[in-house]
């Protein structure tokens, strides 16, 4: 059984076919796993019994020879999706106990392909925070050993998402990245994490942070597992004005693909202060391996790098305070009483948010209303312009653009809490890919002296994913990189 | 074109401009696929996306998009083949996803103009601002218990056109002319349905009064008013207390202000410490609205003719007077049952036949045209006979009743109760002999000066005939007879 | 920028959010302080910069005019923390 958990979902899929495993027994090795880690406050709500139910569904698609795609194998998802009568909260007490009647697009797809649902993952309310502190559940903990005797932090927002598929409580599972709410966490937490092209995988069914960023993508251990469960995920929904309607993708092949001659960008503005030691050496590192597996490595420019963040912290606010506006304590979540409406709103409200949901509102609010909106939400969209722009001038000479996924491996949960802006800075090199809506990965390619994982990013042009899988995957080769967090189930260990 | 009303300091010039939520008419909402259709149980013309749930996405409905469209061109309005959604936000129980989608910096439809017509007969042209399309909320009951509102949404999420027009009316007259013209347009496209009552159609009215030649005063928006009638109280009402208010020495707040139905005054809206600052910016669910001139060129050629056109034929090539016409073209239904009636025959008689006797009758009956037993072919029917001589005018009155109760034809009734004039000379010259022989000595006075006994002749041959004798040749022949 | 208590009165109110006399000192700073941070921007030459709202590039879909959703009453009152028969109920609003 400890085998089980060893096994890529590529490897679990291929031994389910050949009726090697069965989809129960590969659930019960996950439900062990995720009773073993518990301490690690991953999931908010288990849905063990649906769980069993789809498992044994699954063994009959194996033995009738109709098996979707993810047939058996077990997923979490972060509490993030609406998900059908599986209480879905945003890990927010807002909206404590709401049960949606509607399961999202995205969560639907898997489950059509067969994939089990093991629960609902940990991560910052509203998907806004780099910590997982937010969380109303309190943070998510990474598996890695601690610091000082001090928990770290499994980064965020899809910190749940990203522990469990390292501590081998999940075998895949789905997360969310606005600002590199994928990536960071998938940096820190040593798994390979995907934030898809704006537009590739449904929001419909998703909670909203910020419309116009926010991209659902999978966790998996290997590039491969993210191009089998992406392939699932991804596909127009009429019902996202803002999907693109492009036909189904099988991005297993490109995983496999030679990258001889590709050009690799090295973005100069990515030296950011502050960066450490060891995230830099990692940089040249990728760069080299990529050099050996035959690509070509190109200097780049991305000059308004710098202001990607201040005008991240202005857009997605302001989205924000928009999309959060519906949490009024009338149809639905939490509602404090109170003599008028207005007095029954304000109360909900500064009672069912968190701090840092009510400052990023109160910003956003502040960007838009009268008199600011020119100088800081138009502003935004402007400099948004010209780093999309950057992008775009970069591919002409490149292909694809490598970069580190954080400025720094995971950090002990309450170092950064106190400071706003030092936690924002988390996402200085995952930010640019949501304001240009590019595809980008984050490979786990190597350790901190702490014994920390840390990770490489990799950014194409729109809809290039299969790219940056092909990428991906040199480096994965190349890195060698050993998932063994101290606090991981069994024999992950 | 100046209408100044007197004060105690001298005149003053009203300023008005309206902005008027017409209900688009389509099958299903704005940005989701609920009914829009009115009067269904509470919340049951629902969906999630209309309840604003959780991770729910607009997506629009392409006939509210052609319904917009068209309504520009019946305006006369520039055409955007390029417009933005956006959110403009607000807190209102009744409104679920805490913004209403909305049109701001770039609408779908821009300066249009309307014509109105005034008593006088003068025209008189309102400029049109701005169309945009944007999202219905849901409704407050605020009567079904002593501390709480309940909310409905079944309109939430139903499309509206907002059409703002320019401060370009200066009574409530013209303002009445306005909203009426405005609604006739709409219902010609058939993209409004106009019903004012179950509030398909509502305006704020702004109002303004200055001194003439001076710059424009501060203006209070009256919302929400659902009647033609309730406009013209509203804006009477307004100006009389503006003006007194600056006569007094007092200042005019710029405000929104709410209209009492029962008293025929507005008042200002409690709240209004919250001032209002929407923090419109681009809805990023939805991506700009775009089409081609090709989607453009192909709703101008299925346009409908409008009131205006139909008016200048009317006038200019059926000799229609202006009062007539504008009878005729107030419903789109009128006046294709007009054209019908009156194709191919005297259309002055067809108008007469139509706004005098079928009006009346179907008044009468209380039922619409739609519902009229006198189909437009059958009332032409009955307009041919008059001309060719077959019945009198007032036979023809008895025939369209006759017509009215069973939906006969003019003919077949005529034949059936023997209407048929008598235009036969030496029939007619036997009654009138007859008619003389028995009043000799009417005859004589006549002869002797009385003329005014004519008449009486008139009626008496008329009486023989039972009413079927051709008036016209009964007077030419008696006159024969009698001035010998 | 700083941002006095009265600011951040307004825009907890425009939130429709309540904050009580001392958070709002606490607020008030950090807002300022996170504004400051962002006020970079005015670094960066946006003469004749169209705004960018979003990244799509293909045009907006548009829906047939059909009924498809809607008579699920149930389903939309369901987790309503309030109501009365098929309304949601809230405090009495007067206008
Ligand atoms: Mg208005
Ligand atoms: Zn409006």
């Amino acid at each position: 059984m400890s085998d089980l958990l060893k096994m890529t979902a590529t490897e679990a899929r291929n031994s389910l076919l050949k009726k090697e495993i069965s989809s129960v027994e590969l659930l019960n090795a996950y439900q062990n796993a995720m009773e073993k880690t518990e301490a690690l406050n991953n999931y908010v709500t288990p849905t063990l019994d649906a769980a069993k139910q789809m498992a044994v569904n699954a063994d009959k698609a194996y033995a009738q020879g109709n098996a979707g795609p993810l047939a058996g194998l077990p997923i979490g998802v972060k509490d993030l999706f609406c998900t059908k009568d599986i209480e879905t909260t945003a890990c927010s007490a807002i909206l404590k106990g709401f049960l949606p009647s509607y399961e999202s697009t995205v969560t639907s797809n898997i489950w059509h392909s067969g994939g089990v649902m093991l629960g609902k993952l940990n991560c910052d309310e509203f998907a806004m925070g780099s910590s997982n502190e937010t969380s109303i559940f309190g943070p998510a903990v990474n598996p890695w050993s601690k610091i000082d005797g001090i928990d770290l932090s499994s980064g965020g927002s899809s910190g749940g998402s990203a522990s469990s598929v390292a501590a081998g409580s999940a075998l895949m599972s789905l997360g969310t990245d606005t600002g590199g709410s994928i990536r960071q966490p998938a940096a820190f937490c040593g798994v390979v994490g995907l934030k898809p092209t704006y537009g590739r995988c449904s929001r419909w069914g998703i909670v909203a942070f910020a419309s116009s960023l926010d991209q659902a993508g999978p966790f998996t251990r290997t590039v491969e597992d993210s191009a089998l469960i992406f392939s699932v995920m991804a596909g127009h929904d009429p019902k996202d004005s803002t999907s693109a309607s492009l036909g189904y993708t099988n991005f297993s092949e490109a995983v496999k693909s030679n990258i001889e001659g590709l050009r690799i960008g090295i973005p100069a503005e990515y030296n950011v202060d502050g960066m450490d030691i060891e995230i830099s050496d990692l940089w040249k590192k990728g760069r080299a391996w990529l050099e050996q597996a035959g690509a070509k490595i190109v200097d780049i420019n991305l000059p308004h790098t710098k202001y990607a963040l201040p005008c991240y912290y202005i857009i997605a606010p302001a989205e924000a305070s928009s999309n959060l506006a519906r949490y009024d304590g009338i149809r639905y979540g939490k509602r404090i009483e109170a003599e008028t409406l207005d007095a029954m709103y304000e109360a909900t409200r500064a009672d069912g948010f968190g701090e840092e949901v009510q400052r990023r509102i109160l910003i956003g609010t502040y960007a838009l209303s009268a008199g600011y909106y020119d100088a800081y939400y138009l502003k935004a969209q402007q400099v948004r312009r010209l780093i999309k722009e950057d992008f775009e001038k970069a591919f002409n000479d490149v292909d694809v653009i490598l970069t580190p996924t954080t400025p720094t491996p995971a950090f002990p949960l309450g170092a950064e809490v106190s400071d706003p802006i030092t936690m924002y800075l988390n996402d200085v090199f995952t930010v640019p890919a949501n304001l240009a809506g590019l595809p980008g990965i984050s490979v786990p390619a190597g350790l901190s002296n702490q014994g920390l994982p840390l990770g490489l990013q990799l950014l194409a042009p729109p809809f290039e994913e299969g790219r940056l899988f092909s990428v991906a995957n040199a480096i994965e080769k190349q890195a060698e990189f050993l998932l063994a967090p101290a606090r991981a189930a069994g024999d992950l260990q | 074109m100046s209408i100044l009303v007197s004060g105690r300091t001298g005149d003053w010039e009203i300023v008005i401009g309206m902005e008027v939520h017409a209900q688009v008419v389509s099958n299903s909402k704005l940005f989701s696929g609920s009914s829009a259709v009115f009067g269904a149980s509470p919340n049951n013309h629902v969906s999630l996306v209309d309840a604003a749930m959780p991770g729910m996405l607009p997506v629009i409905n392409g006939q509210c998009v052609k319904q917009a469209v068209l309504t520009g061109l019946g305006l006369n309005a520039k055409i955007n083949k390029f417009s933005v959604f956006d959110r403009k936000n607000y807190f209102y129980a009744d409104l679920p996803q805490g913004y209403q989608i909305s049109q701001f910096k770039h609408p779908i439809v821009g300066e249009g103009e309307v014509q109105i017509e005034l008593s006088d007969g003068n025209i008189h042209k309102v400029g049109i601002e701005r169309l945009h399309l944007e999202q219905d909320a849901g409704k407050s009951l605020h009567d079904q218990h002593p501390s709480k509102s309940y909310i409905d949404l079944n309109r939430s999420g139903v499309a509206l056109m907002e059409i703002v027009s320019k401060p370009e009316m200066h009574s409530a007259e013209q303002a009445a002319a306005y909203i009426k013209k405005l609604r006739s347009i709409l219902r010609y496209l058939g993209t409004c349905d106009g019903n004012m009552e179950e509030g398909s159609l509502r305006a704020d009215v702004n109002v303004s009064v200055r001194k003439p030649g001076e710059a424009l005063g501060t203006r209070t928006e009256t919302k929400n008013l659902n009647s033609v009638r309730f406009i013209m109280q509203a804006i009477e009402f307004e100006v009389h207390r503006q003006i007194e208010l600056i006569e007094d020495g007092g200042e005019v707040i710029q405000e929104t202000r709410l209209f009492d139905t029962a008293t025929g005054m507005t008042r200002t809206m409690r709240g209004k410490e919250d001032a209002h600052d929407y923090r419109y910016f681009p809805d990023p669910d939805l991506l700009p609205l775009t089409f081609d001139d090709a989607f453009i060129e192909e709703l101008k050629d299925g346009m409908p003719e409008l009131p205006d056109e139909i008016k200048n034929r009317m006038v200019n090539e059926y000799g229609l007077s202006s009062y007539d016409a504008n009878v005729l073209i107030e419903e789109r239904e009128t006046a294709l049952f007009y054209e019908l009636a009156s194709d191919g025959r005297d259309r002055k008689i067809t108008a007469n036949w139509m706004s005098v006797e079928l009006f009346g009758a179907l008044n009468k009956a209380g039922i619409e045209l739609a519902q009229s037993p006198v189909k437009p072919k059958q009332l032409g029917g009955l307009v041919d006979l008059i001309s060719d001589g077959s019945i009198s005018g007032k036979i023809a009155k008895e025939v369209f009743s006759a017509m009215f109760e069973t939906g006969k034809d003019a003919k077949v009734i005529v034949e059936e109760r023997g209407l048929k004039q008598v235009s036969d000379e030496s029939a007619i010259i036997s009654m009138i002999d007859e008619v003389l022989a028995a009043n000799l000595d009417k005859v004589d006075e006549y002869r002797g000066g009385k003329e005014k006994l004519f008449g009486f002749f008139v009626g008496q041959v008329m009486k023989a005939s039972k009413g079927q004798a051709n008036p016209g040749m009964v007077n030419q022949l008696l006159k024969q007879k009698l001035d010998i | 920028m700083s941002v006095d208590k009265n600011v951040v009165k307004k825009i907890s109110r425009l939130a429709r959010i309540h904050v009580s006399e001392e958070r709002s000192e606490m607020l008030s700073s950090d807002l300022g302080n996170i504004l400051n941070w962002i006020e970079q921007l005015e670094e960066v030459n946006t003469d004749g910069v169209e705004p960018l709202s979003g990244v799509n590039e293909h045009p907006l879909a548009w829906r047939d005019d059909t009924v498809t959703d809607g008579d699920i009453t149930d389903k939309v009152l369901k987790n309503a923390p309030e109501k009365a028969g098929e309304f949601f109920v809230v405090p009495k609003v007067i206008e």
